[in-house]
């Protein structure tokens, strides 16, 4: 019975190296994925709070990042999701959470918060578009010769419509109205969809580097930071994109040009409306990333000055095992060097777009260090776990948990929203002067 | 239901009466009627002084509740502690002790074999681990389906149909003791191994000791021997500075056992 | 306001009623609040029931007794008596009818678990009879030379 059979593989061995006294069953369950996760939900707590920021503020400097900000926040919103149901072992299982959520957990929240946060930021959505949905209606309708295409649209915009084709001012009026109230109620929702993704970590009291009050409030500025970085690449890259096309006279995303005609788009108008937004938007990003790196920073001076039992394993990971991750990777080339790129005078948009490329991969490494330096040491305090991350996938486990999975929940925030600025254009200016 | 329970009660009472005749402890046997009283807290009793680190405990509990041996999860397992004259603590617990003890080396995973002259050797011993079935049970509390609970007589039990596989219950254990079960895909843990003791029966791997280092008992009953040991004689439990409450006791713990 | 803000509420009203209904139909109807309250006692009760019937392997040294008395008797007598016969036999599960013959394990591995000598000084290990596993007789079986159920050399 006891004879040697072939090597079955538990979850997580596959990636986990141990090294001196580590439990039996200890190793790093939760790998790649949950990195990703609060990532995700990072992002689209940022991207809302960024889109927030003019709907409900008036900040006029953001209008048209705040749309944009708004319709890639609802593209996110999905793929929040992936990573959890991804890392999930019984997968088919996972709506069990909203079925019997078990709310001591404080992962049985996802469920219902996720469903409120998505109503929310769909209703703003139909608000902002309305007027747009009942226009291209109309357009479409008068059209006498359809493509498919065309009428295809044309049977979602009746959807989406909702059959409210009232452009009114006064229902107009109550349109802008409703977007400020949804707007403001979505912050605090926001918060809440990310801060208790921190709560999660900060809750687990078997864990020394998680278990901290301050989790959940770090982690809301971290994703307000990536989020609002993620929200000025993809606007930068998108705006070089409709300046590129703009220039050819094609019709890239320059839906626009679809609605107006050719003559309501200007590359200069263009590159001026991309170098202002841009450029603002950076400003709130350094707020934002001082805020972060003082509770990180705090939180980790706490846990040195107070040196409980757990500290000396923890400082062996932190100054050791994950010194590269965490002080050059974290943060230096996360967090000071964009840091100094965005306070040295006269920036443009491109420095601004560079900078936050890096915030966004310090972001990710403080997920990382977070997610996995919180698994590299034993219960026993007296051993240490090290996570290698699987490139070249054997089998499904691997693919999920490993450098393929985590790019098919990068990419898919991309796919869905090429298609959705199919329907709900996030770069049209709008041509009245509401809002 | 309440006449369930005067019916136990009078059962109680013809055991303690029945125990001076043997013909009568054929009948009815006490652990039977142990099992169903409701006045019932599962406790466990570990001597670590009677453990001699055979393992046939590791052994006996994964056969008896289908984990593969092969595979490098289990639910009860067994350390190895050796401190060195010069006051160094080296653990270890090859496979889980699925095999037992049977070289001086020590194994530290990446670092290699640690070899320990008998001569530098000031103390050694065996622990032998399992769930603790705590009283507040941190895995529970943190489950986000309800997939985990505890009985009424206080053991805590995974639901394989109802698990979503989250694995935060494995995070929110402070022993270990969780695992994902490498065939059924949910999370997994010790039992107490229910349907044995729900039955009348003993643990798989209380059973399998030859040296009386594990003893399942209620801790409810002060006549048990489980009950009384914790009572009078000086036990240690396991981190209890996380406020789970564990209902494991351990006799002979040291400062060194983590 | 004009009323056709309402409408995305409706939509939602009719998202969380499909929901509702879906989860009547979706959970068992013993899911709930058991003995120990929501904290720890929120579970589908039928499950008690699955683990209670979860089928058991070993059957102790009594049933073993049962019908072999003689080697019960043989082992009760020498240092071997404290070992319940499936550390050694192997789990009985459903035997003598399924499976009809057990096998036992008479590898040099199992008695070295306990009787490879390990300085251990506050564990009952160091007071079990050890060898050192490669000086004393490698390579052959120890049932060659000891009795399993009289293991003692001078007794045989």
């Amino acid at each position: 019975m006891i004879e040697q059979v072939a090597q079955m593989l538990v979850h997580g061995e596959a990636w986990t190296l141990k090294d001196l006294f580590v439990l039996p069953n200890e190793y790093v369950y939760w790998s790649i994925q949950i990195v990703l996760y609060p990532y995700m939900t990072g992002l689209v707590a940022g991207a809302f709070v960024l889109s927030s920021l003019y709907h409900v503020f008036g900040v006029e400097k953001l209008k048209e990042i705040a749309r944009f900000a708004l319709v890639f926040s609802f593209a996110l919103l999905p793929v929040a999701m992936l990573p959890l149901l991804l890392h999930l072992q019984q997968p088919l299982r996972g709506i069990n959470v909203m079925m019997t959520p078990h709310f001591t957990s404080a992962i049985s929240a996802f469920g219902i918060v996720f469903m409120t946060y998505a109503c929310i930021v769909g209703a703003e959505i139909w608000f902002v578009y309305r007027k747009f949905f009942v226009e291209s209606l109309q357009r479409l309708e008068g059209k006498p010769d359809r493509s498919t295409a065309e009428g295809l649209l044309l049977v979602i915009y009746r959807l989406l419509s909702l059959g409210a084709r009232d452009l009114g001012g006064e229902a107009l009026e109550a349109d802008h109205k409703a977007v400020k109230i949804l707007a403001g109620l979505g912050i605090p929702v926001a918060c809440f969809l990310h801060g208790y993704a921190g709560f999660i970590f900060g809750s687990v009291k078997a864990n020394a580097l998680w278990m901290t009050p301050l989790m959940p409030v770090i982690f809301i500025c971290s994703a307000v930071v990536s989020g609002i970085a993620l929200c000025l690449v993809s606007y930068y890259v998108f705006m070089e994109l409709r300046k590129w096309a703009a220039k050819r006279g094609k019709n890239f995303f320059l839906p626009d040009a679809v609605v107006h005609g050719r003559a309501a788009v200007d590359y200069e108008h263009l590159r001026s409306v991309q170098n202002h937004e841009v450029k603002m938007t950076s400003k709130y990003l350094l707020i934002f990333m001082l805020l972060a790196i003082t509770l990180e920073l705090l939180d980790m001076i706490f846990r040195g000055y107070t040196a409980v039992r757990s500290w000396d394993a923890l400082r062996q990971v932190i100054y050791e095992h994950d010194f590269v991750k965490i002080f050059i990777m974290q943060y230096g080339i996360g967090n000071a060097l964009p840091f100094l790129l965005l306070l040295i005078p006269r920036i443009t948009a491109r420095r601004a777009a560079l900078a936050s490329v890096l915030v966004l991969f310090g972001v990710l490494m403080m997920r990382w260090n977070v997610v996995i330096g919180g698994q590299a040491f034993s219960l026993t305090f007296k051993g240490f776990m090290h996570y290698h991350l699987p490139i070249i996938p054997y089998d499904m486990e691997t693919f999920k948990e490993g450098l393929g999975g985590a790019l098919l929940v990068a990419a898919t925030p991309f796919v869905i929203f090429y298609f959705l600025n199919m329907i709900v254009p996030a770069f049209m200016e709008s041509r009245d002067e509401g809002h | 239901m309440m006449k369930r329970r005067e019916f136990l009660k009078s059962a109680a009472v013809f055991v303690s009466g029945a125990a001076v005749s043997l013909s009568a402890l054929e009948l009815l046997d006490p652990h039977e009627v142990l099992a169903q009283n409701p006045e019932l807290r599962w406790g466990f009793l570990v001597n670590t002084y009677n453990c001699v680190g055979c393992g046939m405990c590791v052994k006996a509990c994964k056969i008896e509740n289908d984990i593969p041996l092969e595979a490098n999860v289990t639910r009860t397992w067994v350390e190895r502690y050796v401190i060195t004259k010069q006051g160094e603590t080296y653990s270890d617990c090859p496979k889980g002790a699925l095999n037992g003890f049977t070289s001086k080396q020590i194994d530290q995973n990446e670092s290699g074999m640690k070899k320990i002259a008998d001569a530098d050797i000031s103390e050694a011993f065996f622990v032998p681990k399992l769930c603790n079935q705590c009283s507040n049970p941190a895995c529970v509390q943190v489950c986000p389906v309800g997939a985990t609970y505890s009985t009424a007589d206080g053991v805590v039990l995974v639901d394989r149909k109802w698990c979503i596989g989250c694995g935060y219950c494995i995070m929110g254990c402070p022993y270990g003791v969780r695992f994902f079960h490498p065939v059924e895909h949910t999370a997994d843990k010790c039992t107490f191994c229910y349907h044995r003791i729900s039955n009348g029966g003993n643990t798989a791997c209380a059973q399998a000791c030859p040296f009386g280092a594990r003893q399942i008992g209620n801790l409810k009953d002060p006549n048990d021997p489980v009950t009384k040991a914790v009572l009078t004689e000086r036990v240690g439990i396991l981190r209890e500075e996380f406020g789970t409450n564990p209902n494991v006791y351990y006799i002979g713990l040291s400062k060194e056992v983590r | 306001m004009k009323r056709h803000v309402w409408r995305p509420l409706y939509v939602v009203i009719g998202l969380v009623a499909f929901i509702l209904v879906f989860r009547f139909f979706y959970v068992p109807t013993d899911f709930g609040v058991q003995e120990r309250g929501y904290t720890f006692g929120y579970h589908r009760l039928q499950n008690e029931q699955e683990w209670k019937d979860y089928p058991a392997k070993f059957k102790g040294s009594a049933y073993c007794a049962e019908c072999h008395d003689e080697n019960a008797t043989s082992i009760a007598e020498s240092g071997h008596g404290i070992i319940p016969c499936e550390d050694c036999h192997g789990a009985a599960f459903n035997h003598p009818e399924d499976p009809e013959t057990l096998s036992i394990d008479r590898g040099r591995d199992l008695c070295l678990r306990c009787h490879s000598q390990l300085l251990m000084p506050s564990s009952q290990r160091n007071d079990l009879p050890g060898i050192d596993p490669t000086g004393h007789n490698a390579g052959i079986e120890c049932a060659d030379c000891h009795n399993p159920h009289n293991p003692s050399l001078e007794d045989m």
